[in-house]
């Protein structure tokens, strides 16, 4: 299993002066779900993006299981992003098939069969709704057995009871994988139930102003007596931390 | 009505003006179509029009195959170096605007009255409009599915197969259809100055002779094979490439 250890001193883009991510230091411990919290456009994808390689900072030390993640070349990651990016081109089966080094029918049924896509291998992504397309993205994502799981608000343009099928499905994924996962959002109620940590950040240029860890028992419900109790007394506390604002009322 | 019979149709109606218009003139300067019919006959079978035609179709599909390639590369690099695009876009402006007929001029005075300074003039005539093309296409490539590509740590061959040139079909498509339409007119000035064999060079003996049926016979004959590649070569690539892009949800 996955350990990180993340430390950015800075980041900004080329293009731009203004600072994206600041001091930002936290460990992930093997196995463990943490989510991001972070008002809009407070890097959160850019650390994720940093996390995965697609980015790379002025100074940042990442390192997973004590050595820097670059050198992790073995490392088997799975990214879910906001959009599904399915190659158009290619049936639902060839998309998974594309990330899998060698042809593995058997694993690609099974894995269409748990996401309930079974019998829609042959079909081109814009023959599908888009929670299905996600659903293929899920599937690409646990295809290469991940180790650590990054997930980009990944639920955020689907309906209420279509998130809520795919936080499940994620939830029973995830725990057959034993995969180390890091999932951003802005919805405190899915970090509550998905979550064993959650960490706040600030708006940009973005630092951790709180990290928290959900002290309730798995599996949890959506939307159930306690984790609701749970958020409302987080809330409570700190009345203004989904806006990155770490205020304390008692 | 399927479009087939209206196709049919719309050739017919033009053959019966053709007929009437060349019927009402009488004049050997503009034959009926039935002239025209026994002209191709006697070419085709007592002449040696499938000689010339032979040759001609031969020059095409070499230059054609020389400049889609060396076009479609040059365009990738251009498209994708922004570097290499400043260095090389004046270049191309210039290349772009030579006339076709200094090409072949310089090309016969500098390498002789030989094939490959025929095939080499088409193929400096050809290629830069196939890069323009398809350096269009580089540019707009979608960075998103590329990041997926890296995520998932797919080999370059991988990469540049299934998620990259993919998303150049319809580039290359358009320019492969626009350059056969080129390629050809082109073969037939190289082969009127300076070949003895080809369509062109017989288009030239006709001319001498005033014969306006043998010519159009030619013309005729050419204009179907490009009908039969279109048909048979592009249509059927169209539907392949298109795969995955219509809209229909289940």
């Amino acid at each position: 299993m996955i350990a990180l250890d993340i430390a950015i001193n800075d980041k900004q883009y080329d293009n731009s002066s203004s600072v994206v991510l600041k001091d930002i230091k936290f460990t992930v411990k093997p196995g463990e779900f943490v989510a991001i919290i972070g008002p809009s456009g407070s890097g959160k994808t850019t650390l994720l993006n940093m996390l995965s390689g697609l980015e790379e900072a002025t100074t940042q030390k990442i390192l997973c299981n004590a050595q820097p993640i670059e050198d992790c070349k073995e490392l088997q990651l799975g990214y879910i992003f906001q959009q599904p990016r399915l190659m158009p081109w290619l049936t639902v089966q060839e998309n998974i098939q594309l990330v899998l080094p060698t042809i593995q029918q058997t694993k690609i049924s099974h894995l269409l069969a748990q996401v309930g896509l079974k019998g829609k291998e042959n079909y081109y992504p814009k023959q599908l709704s888009g929670g299905m397309q996600k659903r293929v993205a899920i599937a690409r994502a646990f295809a290469v057995n991940p180790e650590l799981i990054l997930l980009d608000e990944p639920f955020n343009s689907l309906d209420a009871p279509t998130a809520a099928k795919l936080r499940l499905l994620l939830v029973e994924l995830c725990k057959s994988c034993n995969s180390t996962v890091i999932l951003v959002t802005h919805d405190l109620s899915e970090a509550i139930y998905l979550a064993d940590r959650i960490i706040f950040m600030s708006d940009s240029p973005s630092s951790i102003v709180h990290q928290v860890n959900v002290e309730l028992p798995k599996p949890r419900k959506e939307s159930g007596c306690n984790e609701l109790a749970w958020q409302t007394k987080l809330l409570q506390q700190h009345p203004d931390i989904l806006s990155g604002i770490l205020k304390t009322t008692e | 009505m399927s479009p087939i019979y209206g196709r049919v149709i719309i050739l017919f109606i033009l053959a019966s003006i053709w007929q009437l218009v060349a019927w009402l003139v009488n004049s050997s300067d503009f034959p009926s179509l039935l002239t025209v019919m026994e002209s191709f006959h006697y070419h085709f079978f007592q002449g040696d029009m499938l000689v010339n035609l032979t040759v001609t179709l031969k020059r095409v599909l070499l230059s054609f195959i020389i400049a889609m390639i060396l076009g479609v590369i040059i365009g990738i690099l251009m498209g994708t170096s922004k570097r290499l695009n400043q260095l090389s876009d004046t270049l191309l402006i210039i290349v772009l605007n030579v006339p076709a007929l200094v090409t072949i001029l310089l090309c016969y005075i500098w390498f002789g009255l030989v094939e490959s300074a025929a095939i080499l003039a088409v193929v400096i005539n050809k290629v830069p409009t196939v890069v323009v093309m398809i350096r269009e296409g580089a540019r707009v490539v979608d960075e998103d599915l590329l990041d997926v590509a890296k995520v998932y740590k797919l080999s370059i061959t991988k990469t540049f197969f299934k998620v990259f040139l993919p998303q150049l079909y319809p580039y290359i498509m358009a320019s492969a259809r626009a350059g056969l339409s080129l390629i050809w007119k082109i073969v037939l000035v190289v082969e009127l100055l300076g070949r003895s064999d080809g369509v062109g060079f017989a288009l030239n003996t006709l001319f001498q002779f005033f014969d306006i049926a043998g010519i159009l016979a030619y013309t005729f004959a050419f204009i179907s094979i490009v009908l039969a590649i279109e048909n048979l070569l592009f249509r059927p690539l169209d539907k392949l490439i298109a795969r995955g892009s219509h809209h229909d949800r289940t």
